[in-house]
């Protein structure tokens, strides 16, 4: 399955030639099989090139430029990525520049999701650095007339062990010239033992730009003669476009008006003189009425479950029920959540009569450009998508119709367009994080032991829900994933949210454990632990107990413990916390969370545990506030006066742990750390109260609930 | 209605004819060309369009420009003075106080405000006064320990 925009190669290094001077090597990725075998991992889906996946080009200079379809979201990715080429290639870091996010520079890129750009590129970006050093000693060994046996590559220069100063640059080895060679034997990647650029906190690339206001983002894009756009919307979701009378608009000067059936847009030379140009459009629309609100979701969504995918299963239920004394049975809801970056989807595009050039705030630049060119009849050759710095994205920059609309009035008009969404825009065509339910019905012996577990999870996705503890008899079942066809079930678009699916099965199946732990009257760290074998997961809850002081509880105890752990990314993660909660008004005021994460080779450890902390604060707004209120297709929590994100007033104190795995490869860590948030918290509510909060985001009135059932 | 409008930007004069209802952060962002200041919100709630009047925290996206006739302005753009960076800016850098950055400016500009007023604020201080700029990737424990650092940077003075 090759994407339109993935050019030829020959084309593709053509292309690269032009831009002057260097030398791009090209690699051949592995076969996507080969790998995944190796890797043992099923995915595929993204972040695996198919052709090519990396390029170099060596400066005379001796400056190596990296070409990925990588963007930068505020993740960090143009600091890291650089640390791992570095290494391989074996080149000083402050040597390599990066480009990112071009697709008519960059190699054709899935996107930026997932956590992949380490875990999944960034293993074939080491083995083509690896290979790429490789062909360059061989180049060396020509050049110095020396056996390649006894040269070395060090900082970008190859040296002649045996005669001291005696070395090339790998800039005089490549000259100019575009080399393409392959080795039949890959030199392998270095030993965890041997790192020295990867493991280290560089400083980010982008703090000079961002902190003097020269960063630039897609809405700071500023082309001669550029008009704003702002776009007629229906009311609600569903609604049919009647009529709108633009006539009073095109009174203000230099309003232009671009009507094609239900798309209406006005332009102007300033924004906000266009949005004054829209508010004077009026227009009809035939509303939905469907009778479906964020009361009445849930039941409409168990309605239209569809047949369950098996993630895991074990032993029979029937078996383990018969020797369970005591069986909990719990229903678990989360709402509709929205990504809510602080920037807008913002696009802006210039078309010169036979090429369209889109900047964009998108995570997924080639499928953008592929979706332009097939809707506006361009071949992808004429499409060229630029990513500028994202201002935040966590999963909602993917579907990216901003960008599409500003070529499609570009390519109209034939001037340059900006379309920014308002954050009316933004909330409105979201695509949320899925409500979901997770039913749970579980037993234990009279031991204290589960003897079955019956997972159920409706609409969140498969991510997070494979059994991890020892239960002999188990099964989870997913009723419909956060992608897909379950989706057309949802009043409005769906998608994936930072670590998709996996916050809402850390919370379920967090607090109905120590809702069975309180049964057993067991510890719940001790009830985990006695239920666990794989020793990953033992050492992340053991290194948070540690950091976090854990005493023993029968909960609920009083303290206001909370406990959590899971898998994400292939990094696993385990989280403690404490909160106090004010009885009479059901707020809860996290005094503390500690998270310990095993993420295999650390990268660049101060990103890696930025990242943790830039979870667990995000993470607390699914868990007190965020949520989306909604009837018959239509969004009310349009801004951040109802939907409230959280603030510094929240902060608890953060401390985070990252344990040493040199034997693992990087794994993923822009996501695990926000997991195990509702859980945790969930459970040191209930720890603190004796109340089970069944439903997030756990709001003061939640709580309140929750304490009088209790 | 056009009206004539002066103000100081970043140091430098400036004399506009303009609509004096529009907002001071669309003239900023389109009209003069002045990125830094972003749109967030539209609303003055989100805080990522904070730019300094007369070394005050304004809300850009709430302010009339007429509002603003006779003012000095500085946006993100204008703090850094000959090349050489802000307190605040470098201990941003060196806190690593953003992540995405959309929000940045504002964070820089509502904490230079905050310690013209109060240079020396304790750390529940600063998480008051910071508590109306919304990060949405959860920098804030950085950006709280950069502002820290800037005011120990500072020792009290303002440059």
């Amino acid at each position: 399955m090759m994407p339109s925009s993935a050019m030829n190669r020959r084309e593709f290094l053509k292309r690269l030639g032009v831009l002057g001077g260097g030398v791009i090597i090209g690699f051949n990725t592995l076969d996507r099989l080969a790998w995944a075998r190796r890797h043992r991992t099923g995915f595929l889906g993204g972040g695996i090139p198919t052709d090519f996946n990396a390029f170099l080009r060596i400066g005379t200079d001796n400056r190596v430029v990296l070409y990925t379809g990588k963007i930068e979201m505020g993740q960090g990715a143009m600091t890291s990525i650089p640390q791992l080429l570095a290494e391989e290639l074996h080149v000083n870091y402050d040597a390599v520049d990066i480009v990112m996010g071009d697709t008519d520079l960059c190699p054709w890129d899935a996107g930026t999701f997932g956590s992949l750009s380490i875990r999944h590129f960034g293993i074939f970006l080491r083995e083509a650095a690896a290979e790429a050093r490789g062909v360059l000693m061989e180049l060396a060994a020509d050049h110095l007339k020396s056996p390649i046996g006894r040269l070395v590559a060090q900082d970008g220069y190859v040296n002649d062990t045996s005669k001291p100063g005696r070395r090339v640059s790998y800039g005089e080895l490549t000259r100019g010239n575009i080399i393409e060679k392959h080795l039949n034997d890959v030199p392998p990647l270095k030993a965890s033992s041997k790192l020295e650029t990867m493991g280290k906190s560089f400083p980010r690339r982008d703090a000079l730009e961002k902190v003097t206001g020269a960063a630039k983002f897609s809405g700071d894009i500023r082309l001669p003669g550029m008009l704003y756009a702002k776009i007629l919307r229906p009311p609600a979701h569903g609604a049919k476009f009647i009529k709108a009378d633009i006539a009073p608009a095109k009174n203000i000067d230099g309003i232009q008006v671009v009507e094609e059936g239900d798309f209406v847009a006005v332009l102007h030379k300033y924004p906000d003189v266009a949005e004054q140009g829209l508010a004077q459009i009026k227009s009809r629309f035939d509303r939905p009425k469907t009778g479906v609100d964020d009361k009445t979701i849930f039941d409409h969504l168990l309605k239209s479950a569809p047949d369950p995918e098996v993630a895991s299963q074990g032993g029979s239920l029937k078996t383990g029920e018969k020797l369970a004394s005591t069986v909990i049975e719990e229903t678990y809801f989360n709402s509709y959540v929205a990504h809510a970056p602080i920037e807008p989807h913002t696009a802006a595009a210039e078309f010169d009569g036979k090429k369209l050039t889109v900047w964009a705030s998108t995570q997924t630049p080639f499928s953008v450009k592929d979706l332009i060119a097939e809707q506006l009849n361009l071949s992808a050759d004429n499409v060229r998508v630029i990513v500028p710095y994202v201002g935040g994205a966590f999963g909602g920059k993917s579907a990216s119709g901003q960008a599409l609309e500003a070529a499609r009035l570009a390519k109209r008009i034939g001037k340059p367009v900006q379309v920014a969404w308002s954050r009316a825009e933004e909330f409105f065509y979201d695509t949320f994080r899925p409500a979901a339910i997770v039913k749970i019905k579980s037993g234990l012996n009279s031991a204290g032991r589960i003897t079955f577990w019956d997972y159920n999870v409706y609409f969140a996705g498969m991510r997070g829900s494979k059994q991890f503890y020892e239960i002999p008899h188990h099964k989870e079942k997913v009723y419909g994933r956060w992608r897909g066809s379950a989706r057309r079930h949802h009043p409005f678009a769906v998608g994936p949210w930072r670590a998709p699916a996996n916050n809402t099965n850390v919370y379920a199946r967090d607090l109905h454990l120590n809702l069975m732990a309180a049964k057993a009257g067991a510890d719940p760290l001790q009830f985990r632990l006695e239920h666990l074998k794989d020793k990953r997961m033992i050492n992340v809850l053991k290194a948070a107990a540690r950091k976090f002081g854990w005493q023993p509880i029968k909960t609920p105890s009083g303290r206001g413990y909370g406990i959590a752990c899971g898998i994400d990314a292939g990094t696993y993660v385990a989280f403690m916390a404490e909160v106090e909660v004010d009885r009479s008004s059901g707020n809860v005021n996290v005094k503390r969370v500690v998270c310990a994460q095993d993420m295999g080779v650390v990268v660049n450890p101060d990103g890696a545990a930025t990242q943790m902390e830039g979870c667990i604060t995000m993470g607390l707004g699914y868990v007190f506030t965020e949520e989306i209120h909604f009837k018959d297709g239509e969004i009310f929590d349009l801004n951040f006066d109802t939907y409230t994100l959280p603030k510094f007033s929240w902060l608890p104190k953060i401390e985070t742990v990252i344990l040493e795995n040199p034997e693992l490869a990087p794994q993923g860590g822009g996501e695990p750390a926000i997991i195990g948030m509702g859980g945790v918290i969930a459970t040191a509510i209930y720890d603190a109260v004796g109340a089970a909060v069944f439903q997030l985001p756990m709001t003061p009135a939640r709580v309140k609930s929750a304490m009088k059932q209790a | 209605m056009i009206e004539s409008i002066r103000f100081k930007l970043n140091g430098r004069p400036v004399n506009l004819k303009v609509d004096g209802e529009r907002t001071l952060l669309w003239v900023l962002r389109s009209d003069l060309g002045v990125t830094g200041p972003k749109y967030g919100c539209g609303e003055g709630i989100c805080g990522a369009c904070t730019v300094l009047a007369d070394n005050v925290a304004v809300l850009a996206c709430q302010k009339t420009i007429k509002e603003v006739d006779g003012s000095e302005i500085t946006t993100i753009e204008g703090l850094a003075q000959n090349g050489k960076l802000h307190p605040l800016q470098k201990a941003f850098v060196e806190n690593a106080g953003f992540q995405c950055g959309y929000c940045t400016p504002g964070m820089i500009l509502k904490a230079y405000s905050l310690l013209a007023e109060n240079p020396t604020p304790s750390r529940d201080e600063i998480i008051a006064g910071m508590d109306d700029n919304l990060c949405r990737c959860g920098a804030h424990t950085r950006i709280v320990a950069a502002i820290e650092t800037a005011s120990r940077e500072m020792k009290g003075g303002m440059k």
